[in-house]
């Protein structure tokens, strides 16, 4: 019988008072929560789930962080718990979902992505990374790029290329490749900020068992799109707050610096302000179609503004900081576990935000596919389509 | 804040396909072309047809005063779709501005009139009043009203006209029939909102309510964060008809609308546009709701979507390109409302202005 939220509800509060998390071993309490189904609500039974809806989530993880619960390392994990889990759990065989999918959301076993190459970025297709059949196995050589948390993960969402004579959407294949394997080589790759939030990925000679191909040979196209379109299902989530993100830095800094102010920058902060409150309410919207099943343009629209407004935003800034806008904090490459978009000090902030219009889809895109699948306008011409790929121009 | 909800409810769907069919119907764009030429016989039967007939003359109006004690939702809903075809009723003016001043009165004969539709009134200060800006008032002596007031809009539509005066400080409304008025209709940028110019010369008047402020201001509040509503219904259709054409028109053997120069300029027309809906949609719910947030909203609601359907309408006339300069075609009617909007009750950066009050973010001083 399917239980109510209320039901849920009792269901936390019963495994809670079973498990104290502050005397409980951090790894088994996870183990445990996700055996009860209570790891991601909307998952099937036996998988961390109780085949409930994805609205519920947020309360349960609520009960279970106020209580003290440990952490899932949900912020490091992105990869693997936002776009790997949920292909694994839509595309993979029942030995798939069992071997990946409880160490992967109790943060044992962390995940990145293996797709951008160096000549694939918005033409993702175009990927030239190679798997050749060798018996069970496959042999993986390529590079991959923009890859973060390689340098910390246990596995990886591969794209390779399995047929060359097909036309490039038709000759690829999707893996879970062991980012153990001895094959596997990765360098950080610095950025304009100083540090190395990614990393180049080279795989040469990678041994990939055949068990470990995540749906049809050739199917990799299909499998690598409903990879993204998990990307874009994470706004349904909390609705941010009045001035979180970017606008509160550059707000707070303006209220507590009175003698840094002009007319300039004041006219244009509150411009800002105001675009980076209606993209809140849009937001809100959002999330609100999705709960009802209706997803619409928003998502592109809406990460159109966030860029947009994050690199005005972080612009203003360092003008409203004057001769202080001409340090920075610090060049030394690090290398972090996470990605902070509006930590660190403003130089940091501007330079990382000029990635916001390029990373998950550039801003031109995304124009591209509110104009093509929002309006119906004509789609771009695609001239490589029906080529076989060894025959397309390197 | 946030568990407002910004999406239409199945009631107010209805109204707006009842809205909307109706509009498809009386609301024809060559009648609404003719008023620029001084005809101006469209406007009565519409607006009969609307506010009595459907009875949005009243939507406001509690139901102990005989309207159908409606929401600022239903209203936001109203004034999208007379936003979508430039409709030249005394929606805004009358079922919002004026009715919003005269429930705060607790008017009852006049809001009992208004809500059967067989009066409509104007709040007499110029269109471009902001809600925090100065009231424009009369001069009372001996209980005789003289003034004159500019670009006041509604007034032509009026058969009862709210005055403001100012005595030892403090704002009192009175209602003044129009015939005791001078109303000289001028000739507007918008001629689907024509403004006139309002003149009393020792009219006589009653007193509504001995100290207005707070009602008028109110009223004008209403007004703005509904006109976002109006607002978005122009762009929306600026939106759809350009999308539309650009589909069918063709140029050097492609359909225009194939060409990235033009995709790009309207995916980011559709991002504002949607941005626009949920800025309006909010500031109708927190109004609706009574919500602290109401005049937060209400003055994003402005700075954002005046400034976007003005945009809309440029592209429309841009990208429909000679068509879109010619009289024949509709786009000119969307650029007119759009540009007189942007400046009623308050431009984009009045409301910005006031916003750095609201929330803290003063300038230099």
């Amino acid at each position: 019988m399917r239980i109510d939220q209320q039901g849920l509800r009792r269901r936390v509060e019963e495994f809670l008072a079973a498990r104290d998390p502050a005397t409980s071993d951090p790894q088994e309490f996870l183990r445990a929560r996700y055996d009860a189904g209570l790891a991601w609500v909307s998952f099937p039974e036996g998988h961390g789930g109780l085949a409930l809806p994805r609205a519920w989530q947020h309360d349960v993880d609520r009960v279970f962080d106020e209580a003290g619960a440990p952490d899932n390392k949900r912020n490091v994990n992105v990869i693997g718990l936002g776009m790997a889990a949920p292909t694994i759990l839509a595309f993979g065989t029942e030995e798939q979902k069992r071997r990946y999918l409880r160490p992967l959301w109790t943060g044992e076993e962390i995940w990145c992505q293996l797709f951008s190459e160096p000549g694939a970025g918005s033409d993702l297709a175009n990927v030239a990374t190679r798997a050749v059949r060798d018996g069970d196995a496959w042999v993986v050589n390529g590079q991959k790029v923009w890859t973060s948390s390689a340098h910390n993960a246990r596995f990886a969402i591969l794209l390779a290329r399995t047929d060359i004579d097909a036309p490039k959407h038709a000759g690829l294949s999707y893996f879970l490749c062991d980012m153990a394997d001895p094959g596997v080589e990765v360098r950080p790759l610095r950025q304009i900020t100083g540090e190395a939030e990614f990393n180049e990925v080279f795989l040469t000679d990678v041994r990939i068992a055949d068990s470990a191909r995540l749906g049809a040979v050739g199917q990799g196209w299909a499998v690598a799109t409903a990879t993204l379109n998990n990307e874009r299902v994470a706004i349904g989530g909390k609705a941010a707050e009045r001035e979180a993100g970017m606008i509160g830095a550059v707000a707070r800094t303006w209220r507590e610096r009175p003698e840094l102010r002009t007319p300039d920058l004041h006219d244009r902060l509150l411009r800002l302000w105001v675009d980076a409150e209606v993209a809140r309410v849009t937001g809100v919207r959002a999330g609100q179609k999705l709960a009802q099943g209706q997803p619409g343009a928003e998502a592109a629209a809406l990460k159109l503004s966030f860029a947009r407004i994050a690199q005005q935003l972080s612009g203003l800034e360092l003008e409203l900081l004057g001769h202080e806008g001409l340090r920075y904090s610090d060049w030394t490459l690090v290398r972090p576990d996470k990605v902070d978009l509006t930590g660190r000090d403003a130089g940091f902030r501007y330079l990382r935000a000029k990635g916001n219009s390029i990373e998950g889809g550039t801003s031109e895109i995304l124009r591209n596919i509110l104009a093509e699948r929002v309006l119906g306008l004509p789609p771009e011409p695609r001239a490589d389509k029906d080529i076989p790929w060894k025959e397309l121009a390197k | 804040m946030s568990d407002l909800n910004l999406l239409s409810t199945e009631i107010e769907d209805d109204l707006r396909s009842t809205v909307r069919g109706l509009l498809r119907d009386q609301c024809d764009p060559g009648a609404v072309t003719a008023l620029y030429d001084g005809d101006r016989s469209t406007v009565d039967g519409l607006w009969k047809t609307l506010g009595v007939d459907l009875g949005l003359a009243g939507l406001l109006v509690p139901e102990h005063h005989g309207g159908a004690g409606a929401s600022a939702r239903e209203a936001a809903v109203v004034l999208e779709e007379l936003g979508r075809t430039a409709a030249p009723v005394p929606f805004l003016t009358s079922a919002v501005v004026a009715t919003t001043l005269l429930v705060h009165a607790d008017a009852d004969d006049l809001l009992a009139g208004l809500a059967s539709g067989e009066r409509t009134a104007a709040v007499v200060v110029p269109l471009s009043t902001a809600p925090d800006a100065e009231l424009t008032t009369v001069e009372l002596a001996d209980g005789r009203l003289t003034g004159s007031v500019p670009s006041v809009a509604g007034a032509l539509e009026a058969d009862v006209l709210i005055v403001l005066t100012r005595e030892t400080g403090r704002v009192a409304a009175y209602a003044v029939a129009a015939a005791d008025a001078t109303i000289t209709p001028v000739v507007s940028l918008d001629m689907t909102r024509q403004v006139a110019d309002v003149r009393l010369e020792g009219a006589e008047g009653t007193l509504v309510l001995a100290d207005a402020e707070g009602a008028a201001r109110a009223a004008l509040d209403a007004g703005a964060a509904l006109l976002a509503s109006e607002q978005v219904g122009v762009a929306q259709w600026c939106l759809d008809t350009t999308v539309a054409y650009l589909k069918v028109r063709r140029q050097f053997g492609r359909v225009v609308g194939g060409f990235q120069a033009i995709k790009h300029r309207l995916a980011d027309l559709a991002a504002g546009v949607e941005s626009a809906t949920a800025a309006a949609r909010y500031a109708a719910a927190t109004l609706a709701a009574g919500d602290g947030d109401r005049v937060v909203a209400a003055s994003v609601a402005q700075a954002f979507c005046s400034d976007l359907a003005v945009a809309a309408a440029e592209e429309a006339i841009q990208l429909h390109a000679g068509i879109g300069m010619t009289w024949e075609h509709p786009a000119h009617l969307y650029l007119k409302r759009a540009k007189a909007d942007q400046i009623a009750l308050g431009t984009a950066g009045a409301h910005r202005a006031r916003l750095a009050g609201l929330v803290g973010l003063q300038g230099a001083s």
